[in-house]
């Protein structure tokens, strides 16, 4: 694994000129779900409905073969960028491109076929995974929908092979085994697995292994990038444990209530934050050593409602570098250093 | 007993009822908690932990059962008491604090009515203005303007409803906390501030906490002292330093290899073989010698007990010569 990230990082290179594919080119994305309410509310409110603003303004492209990192706490939106991603939501504005084709061009039979490119894996697998379905006929579901070039015979080899190779020997016993008859970091193989056999190129993997025991997870994550290698895939990797981010992500953005707050290879991330809140985040993730402190002190408060969020940049209510213009201003991502992006305005003073 | 101890836990078996037969969720588990300090009961899903901090207040009912054990708290043994009299020590001598505060706080009741209610319950000559006077002091002491306290419990954040639950333990001078994975539901930021007041509290009030939790680095940042089960059974205890520099038992070495640590560079997670086992068919002598990379002969026949093996550091496990000594012990008496 310890491999794998440097390599990732390694082959980001510092400049720009190097030609990098990109496979998802997320642009000015917006998501706002409308807040219900009744005739009464609609009249006080004199007409004007209420969004909850999930995703706000969001740009970020995903090159091919890499592990992407989003993070954030909950109610960042995170999960809502995953989903808009794959066109699980459609966007209120904003476009998703993927492999140079835009997916709101698309048809929903096209979206259909282009499915099998892109593939979801959630936290919980149990939830994922029908009870009654044997894994087998998990696994052959989508097969069943999008190879359909293939005989019932080679579906089910191809069913095999892929829980071969996810680790769960001896295969074509697990094929006829039932979810409940499995433990959860096995399950998790089996949503692996499902999500692999239509061989897609992306998959947008949502706190995959936030369910799972500490003593498996390194297991399961070290899966994934076996796999990843095998089958060529590139991952948008959703998380809300930075730590666990440091193993996997080449790059990651860090989001705060609907908008990147910082953008940029892991690495240097982590070693030259240049966003108060990411700093904040990085400092609060609890270190297994008891030696160690914590240095800074956290920020006031919690992260407020997105559906009246502050004004200018959303953490300025928390920030202990805010000025005034901070609540007035909304700051736009800005480059800093050789592809990492801030959206701060005073981010030149944690530069050095 | 010692005086600076708490609660001393001896030999404690509890039974859960399944259909397949009788299940040892807690199984000969022995752990003395001091007075003071905070105590980190760590260890994965269905190791039995959360079991066990229900049965220190015999919450259990239903299916669990304990069936073996006494559990000494402040120089009583509680298993003795009858049950009738345990809701006094309930909430007034032990607190507790669960993953959800949601779930643990009435949803029509104002803070305020759940602090009032709960002085009162206990100390019914308390008047009323008294008691709103205590809960606003608490809450002020846990970070939550005295203003709030006639809002109900949706209207506050995760953060917030953790410090209620909290302030409801020390309304009554709770002697002992346990807090069952109660920063799982937090986000990082809000976590780390509900660590920090924990531990203002046990400084403050003397409070002694056992803070059962799934997350190593939690119990890294705040406790004095660490326990890991495994599969029902106790394999460690020790001071967190003395464990997080040497662990002793080849369950905590893994476990503690295997916690990503943001930190540290280009180390890589252990990978321990296999998953914990089940425990309707837990296997034969030490539980963990299906995993172990050191397993010898021995270790798939007899169960390890639980001996000192450096200054306060125990562990159960057959690489260590005093574990061995008390087998032979055994044997000649």
């Amino acid at each position: 694994m310890h491999e794998s990230t440097t390599m990732g990082i390694n082959a980001i290179p510092g400049d720009k000129s190097t030609n990098t594919e990109e496979l998802v080119q997320v642009e000015h994305l917006r998501k706002y779900f409308p807040l219900q309410s009744g005739l009464f509310a609609t009249l006080l409110t004199r007409g004007q409905i209420q969004a909850v603003k999930a995703v706000d303004d969001v740009s970020f492209n995903i090159h091919k073969g890499e592990v992407f990192g989003l993070a954030g706490e909950s109610g960042s939106g995170k999960s809502t960028v995953g989903r808009l991603v794959l066109r699980l939501l459609e966007p209120t504005t904003g476009k998703v491109i993927f492999d140079g084709i835009d997916l709101s061009s698309l048809s929903s039979e096209e979206m259909r076929r282009m499915r099998s490119r892109m593939q979801i894996v959630f936290q919980d697998p149990l939830a994922s995974l029908n009870p009654r379905m044997t894994l087998g006929m998990a696994i052959d579901h989508p097969a069943r929908i999008h190879l359909t070039d293939l005989s019932p015979d080679q579906r089910r080899k191809r069913v095999i092979d892929i829980l071969s190779a996810v680790g769960m020997n001896p295969a074509n016993v697990f094929y006829d085994l039932y979810p409940h008859q499995i433990s959860g970091g096995q399950r998790q193989r089996v949503v692996l697995a499902r999500a692999l056999v239509t061989n897609p190129a992306l998959i947008v993997a949502d706190e995959p292994i936030a369910m799972a025991d500490v003593s498996v997870r390194a297991l399961l994550l070290d899966l994934m990038m076996r796999l990843k290698k095998e089958f060529d895939l590139t991952y948008l990797f959703i998380t809300h444990d930075l730590a666990t981010a440091k193993y996997v992500c080449n790059r990651i953005a860090i989001m705060y209530l609907g908008k990147l707050c910082e953008v940029g290879p892991l690495a240097d991330v982590y070693q030259h934050t240049i966003h108060p809140y990411t700093r904040a985040l990085l400092e609060a993730v609890p270190v297994p050593d008891p030696t160690r402190r914590r240095k800074e002190p956290m920020p006031p408060g919690e992260i407020p409602n997105a559906i009246n969020p502050p004004p200018g940049c959303h953490f300025h209510p928390r920030c202990p570098m805010a000025r005034s213009n901070c609540s007035v201003d909304e700051p736009t991502l800005r480059e800093l250093r050789p592809n990492h992006s801030t959206a701060c305005h005073y981010a030149e003073e944690l530069l050095k | 007993m010692h005086d600076d101890i708490l609660y001393s836990i001896r030999k404690l078996v509890v039974e859960y009822t399944t259909r397949a037969g009788a299940v040892k969720a807690v199984d000969d588990v022995s752990l003395d908690i001091r007075r003071g300090e905070i105590i980190g009961l760590v260890g994965e899903s269905g190791c039995g932990k959360s079991t066990l901090g229900k049965a220190l207040m015999r919450l259990h009912t239903g299916p669990a059962k304990i069936t073996e054990g006494e559990l000494w708290f402040d120089g009583r043994d509680l298993m003795t008491l009858p049950i009738e009299e345990m809701p006094e020590i309930r909430g007034a001598e032990i607190g507790m604090v669960f993953q959800d505060p949601m779930t643990s706080l009435n949803p029509v009741q104002r803070i305020l009515d759940h602090l009032t209610e709960t002085i009162q319950t206990h100390e019914p000559e308390v008047s009323d203005a008294d008691a709103r006077t205590r809960a606003e002091e608490l809450i002020e002491r846990l970070g939550i303007r005295k203003e709030r306290i006639t809002e109900y419990p949706h209207q506050m954040s995760g953060g917030m409803r953790q410090r209620v639950m909290i302030s409801l333990a020390l309304a009554l001078r709770a002697k002992l906390v346990i807090a069952d994975e109660p920063t799982t539901s937090l986000d990082v930021i809000v976590e780390a501030k509900f660590l920090d007041l924990l531990k203002e509290l046990q400084k403050e009030f003397g409070l002694t906490i056992l803070l059962i939790t799934h997350n190593i680095g939690v119990v890294a940042e705040i406790s004095d002292r660490i326990a890991v089960m495994y599969a029902a059974k106790m394999m460690e205890v020790g001071d967190v330093n003395d464990v997080f520099a040497q662990p002793k038992h080849p369950y905590t070495q893994g476990l503690l290899r295997s916690v990503p640590n943001i930190l540290l560079d280009g180390a890589e997670l252990y990978k321990m073989a296999g998953a914990p086992p089940d425990l309707s068919h837990p296997p034969s002598g030490c539980r963990f010698h299906t995993r172990c990379p050191f397993v010898m002969d021995i270790c798939r026949e007899e169960v390890p007990p639980l001996e000192a093996i450096e200054g306060a550091q125990s562990a159960a496990c057959w690489l260590y010569p005093s574990v061995m000594a008390k087998r032979l012990e055994k044997e000649h008496a």
